[in-house]
């Protein structure tokens, strides 16, 4: 019987209980002598529902999480082969046992008499395991749908239980933000003084030398130290500010058009279809910097060589740009966050009050002083955390530069070569196999953490001016 | 000079600098307007040329020895199921072009058509038993250089050393195309198949499942989640207390943490902790719910905000409870607006692709996933996989199977407008 079945017999058994204690309510209200209920039968009905359910719920999931666990340690204490192998033998070879369990106990497919042993007693341990689940969590059920009967009187505050119930569970709901965010740091944080245990956190921030591929000998990585992350935070800062060239002039002037120049007409056609551009995916973004941008700037270039070469002057003579460039990625990613630049200015712009602006254009300054003498300056706090957000999102921007800026780890200011990133170094360490617990994985565990970082103090800092600014206006 | 004079000395030059501020703006705007209107103009003529495909029209000859099929009247289906027909192909247009007996031109003649198209004739065999023995007038599926060729996308015109097509092959084509033996038709391939290394084979149909999963484990968790988060801080959660405070900044935060992250926590949480299978529908449907989570949130509590007091109060009024107040009254009238923050929380989902890369997303599936415990891919790690393969072919696939993404997400966002402007209340 699996979780899915235990779970459809609860919800059946849920809606049971949920037209017995509400039928009894009911019956109550019918009597002759007219009893007043203390809610409306619907609420009996819930308590009576949520009696059966919760509490066999809980053990359903709770037992379901600890139940392999359990299992493999049993087997591991019975066998002595087993408990004084390490840790890594260890799970290799519980997953050969699982793979038999899973492949069938008759077809007898394996040569070794201990894996078939092991693998009977998983499944021996198994069934137990599963028919007590399947006892407790029914007894569960029905115990509480008793106890919910038995309790229900017409005076019995059914509602409050139930409301009192259901904010628990809305509380519960808001708590996952904090459970992500508490996932998050407890995902990269281990690994991380995992690794930093291996590698110093100087060596790993100032370190110019980046080839984690060496990783492999390990005896190589301690000497060479071949994980100096600088090359990837210079590269993501690098395509970061060619973004930003791109994507802060157009988007806050465009915001300064839409919102102070345009006719609402006008606006009410571009706007939409400029936050086109924001509902892109960016892999979309990635795809066209690598396969159209890339080799027309690649080709301009080669065409001003050319150029050069035939006026026989040295102006571009050398000018190489490689297909794969800081330059295309940047530029791209600079028009992928325009929109958002131009969606958070135009908000400040607009939340500015016309009483500044009147106030202005009476004293006989044009529009556009206007706009840069008053309006500007009011709005800046805004629009600097506007920045902020931007800035945040292009650092941790990874299909654009993983197809368009290429992966050797170049300390370059030119932006016509091809630089990495971190989160494009992210990808490459933890895609295809590796074990886990190589230094080569663990230094993209330590990677994420500069990144989580750094993108938090960003954004808390954007988040408080937006909202200070917010305020002052309100 | 009284001042009068000094302003209006100066006037000329604000007004022409007013003027050349205003065509900055209208500069600007037209730039993106450009770089969106060649952006997607780029990828729709690229993907023009995955929706057709070449076939060539052979006379089959279904002969029991090519096929390792012994004698026999009739037979059954699984042994014609596993009857050899890579030759069948070959044979016909040997056939065809007797003249050539050289081996690298006979390679060249096999390459003509597709490695899929003995798929193509078992199944053409299951479907007709009695074509055993005769031969049939089939059209079957071309190779990629052929496709691109016959579709123009290989010059015929460059030195045949740069040519992945050679001369030979030319000729063949042409006299074929003489025949009226060649035809462009609609890839059908394209929607019903799943991933292959061939071009030519290749379909979205199993990216496109792993997505409809994907996002059926998202919707299913994210909106209840989400809603109920939304509606706890909204309307129960205590004023002015430091951990609801703390909730806030945090789902604020987790906007706008980089979708990188969330796909290391799905690695490092739910793959090796709670032992999640890896590729499944399953563990990207709990990534991406995380992630939209707050995009839910946050306009799931802007859609409750602006349903005005005087509707709670007056339910309040005549003795409604809280739960009832907001269950009966404030929740169906916000609906529009939580629905509308949802499709655009799952319009992103639909379109996000790092976090998946990290949790096996990415590995070559070819078969189509039955559930959300099989191994699968999605749209835009499918968009990202066929781009980074070498063959010719991939970039028009690439590009169709971005469009058809874009299409998705121009309908999502469609009928979250919609919704928008037909449940929006001014009260």
């Amino acid at each position: 019987m699996s979780n899915l079945e235990i779970l459809l017999i609860l919800i059946i058994a849920a809606v049971i209980a949920y037209y017995a204690t509400k039928r009894q309510a009911q019956s109550w209200q019918a009597s002759r002598d007219k009893t007043k209920l203390d809610s409306l039968p619907n609420y009996y009905g819930y308590f009576g529902a949520i009696c059966t359910l919760l509490p066999a719920l809980i053990v359903l999931s709770f037992w379901s999480f600890i139940e392999g666990n359990i299992i493999s340690a049993l087997v591991v204490s019975k066998f002595e082969r087993l408990s004084a192998s390490n840790a890594s033998d260890l799970s290799l070879v519980m997953n050969e046992i699982k793979i038999i369990v899973e492949s069938g106990l008759s077809e007898k497919n394996s040569n070794d008499l201990f894996y078939e042993k092991a693998a009977v007693l998983i499944e021996r341990y198994s069934s137990v395991s599963l028919f007590l689940k399947v006892a407790s969590v029914f007894a569960l059920s029905i115990l509480g749908f008793m106890y919910a009967y038995l309790k229900i009187t017409p005076r019995f505050k059914a509602r409050k239980k139930v409301e009192k119930t259901a904010v628990y569970f809305l509380l519960l709901s808001a708590l996952v933000a904090i459970l992500t965010t508490a996932g998050i740091i407890f995902s990269v944080l281990f690994e991380s003084i995992a690794f930093f245990s291996q590698i110093s956190i100087f060596d790993f921030v100032f370190g110019t030398h980046w080839s984690p591929q060496i990783a492999i000998r390990e005896d190589q990585v301690s000497s060479t130290g071949g994980f100096g992350a600088f090359p990837l935070f210079w590269g993501t800062i690098l395509i970061s500010i060619i973004a930003m060239i791109v994507a802060a002039p157009l988007g806050l002037i465009s915001a300064i058009y839409l919102a102070e120049y345009a006719q609402p007409k006008i606006r009410n056609v571009v706007k939409p279809i400029l936050e086109i551009l924001a509902g892109v995916p960016t892999v979309v973004y990635g795809f066209f910097a690598a396969l159209t941008v890339g080799p027309m700037m690649s080709g301009l270039g080669d065409r001003l060589n050319e150029f050069g070469m035939s006026f026989e002057i040295e102006l571009f003579a050398g000018l190489v740009v490689s297909s794969e460039s800081a330059l295309a990625a940047g530029l791209v990613m600079g028009m992928m966050i325009m929109p958002f630049i131009l969606s958070l200015s135009d908000d400040v712009i607009s939340a500015v009050p016309d009483s500044l602006r009147d106030g202005s254009i009476a004293m006989g300054s044009t529009k556009s002083e206007t706009v840069w003498k008053v309006v500007f300056p009011a709005a800046l706090p805004g629009i600097v955390g506007g920045f902020l957000l931007a800035i945040s999102r292009a650092i941790g921007e990874t299909m654009i530069v993983l197809m368009a800026a290429g992966v050797a780890a170049n300390l370059t200011a030119n932006p016509l070569n091809s630089v990495t990133t971190v989160t494009t170094q992210i990808v490459v360490l933890l895609t295809g196999d590796q074990e886990f617990d190589s230094i080569k994985t663990l230094s993209a565990f330590a990677l994420a953490l500069g990144l989580f970082v750094t993108t938090l103090i960003l954004n808390i800092l954007a988040l408080q001016i937006v909202r200070r600014y917010r305020e002052q206006y309100e | 000079m009284n001042n009068l004079e000094i302003v209006k000395a100066g006037l000329n030059k604000r007004y022409a600098k007013e003027r050349r501020f205003k065509f900055y703006g209208i500069f600007s705007i037209s730039l993106s307007l450009l770089f969106l209107f060649f952006l997607l103009f780029d990828i729709g003529a690229k993907s023009i040329p995955a929706f057709t495909q070449t076939y060539i029209n052979l006379d089959i000859e279904f002969d029991k020895k090519s096929m390792k099929l012994q004698d026999q009247d009739s037979y059954s289906e699984e042994t014609l199921f596993s009857a050899s027909y890579s030759k069948l192909g070959r044979n016909a247009l040997y056939k065809l072009f007797p003249e050539v007996t050289e081996r690298k031109q006979k390679k060249a003649l096999r390459q003509m058509l597709s490695s899929g198209a003995r798929y193509d004739l078992r199944d053409a065999v299951l479907e007709n038993n009695d074509y055993v023995g005769t031969t049939q007038n089939l059209w079957v599926l071309a190779g990629d250089d052929i496709d691109a060729f016959v579709k123009g996308l290989i010059d015929r015109n460059i030195p045949e050393a740069d040519r992945r097509v050679k001369d030979y092959q030319v000729k063949w084509v042409d006299i074929l195309e003489a025949q009226n033996k060649i035809e462009r038709r609609f890839n059908i391939n394209f929607f019903t198949s799943g991933d292959s290394r061939e071009p030519e084979q290749a379909g979205i149909l199993g990216a496109l499942k792993g997505s409809f999963y994907t996002m059926l484990v998202t919707l299913l968790l994210s909106f209840p989640i989400a809603v109920s988060a939304a509606i706890y801080l909204e309307e129960f959660a205590p004023k002015n207390n430091w951990w609801i405070d703390i909730i806030e900044i945090n789902i604020n935060n987790l906007a706008a943490v980089p979708s990188i992250v969330f796909g290391i926590l799905g690695l490092a949480v739910y793959i090796n902790v709670f032992g999640v299978p890896r590729s499944a529908p399953l563990v990207g449907g709990l990534v991406l719910t995380l992630m939209t989570l707050p995009t839910i949130i946050i306009s799931t509590r802007a859609a409750l905000k602006s349903v005005p007091p005087s509707i709670r109060e007056a339910a309040l009024s005549i003795g409604a409870s809280k739960m009832q107040v907001i269950t009966h009254h404030v929740l169906p009238l916000a609906m529009p607006g939580i629905l509308t923050g949802s499709i655009i929380g799952m319009a992103q989902a639909l379109g996000e692709t790092a976090p998946l890369l990290m949790i096996g997303m990415v590995a070559f599936v070819a078969d189509i996933p039955q559930s959300i415990l099989d191994p699968a891919t999605v749209l835009p790690v499918q968009v990202f996989i066929w781009s980074d393969s070498p063959e010719r072919g991939f970039i028009a696939l690439t590009s169709a199977a971005i469009v058809t993404l874009l299409v998705f997400l121009f309908f999502m966002n469609l009928i979250a407008i919609v919704l928008r402007k037909k449940f929006e209340t001014r009260w």
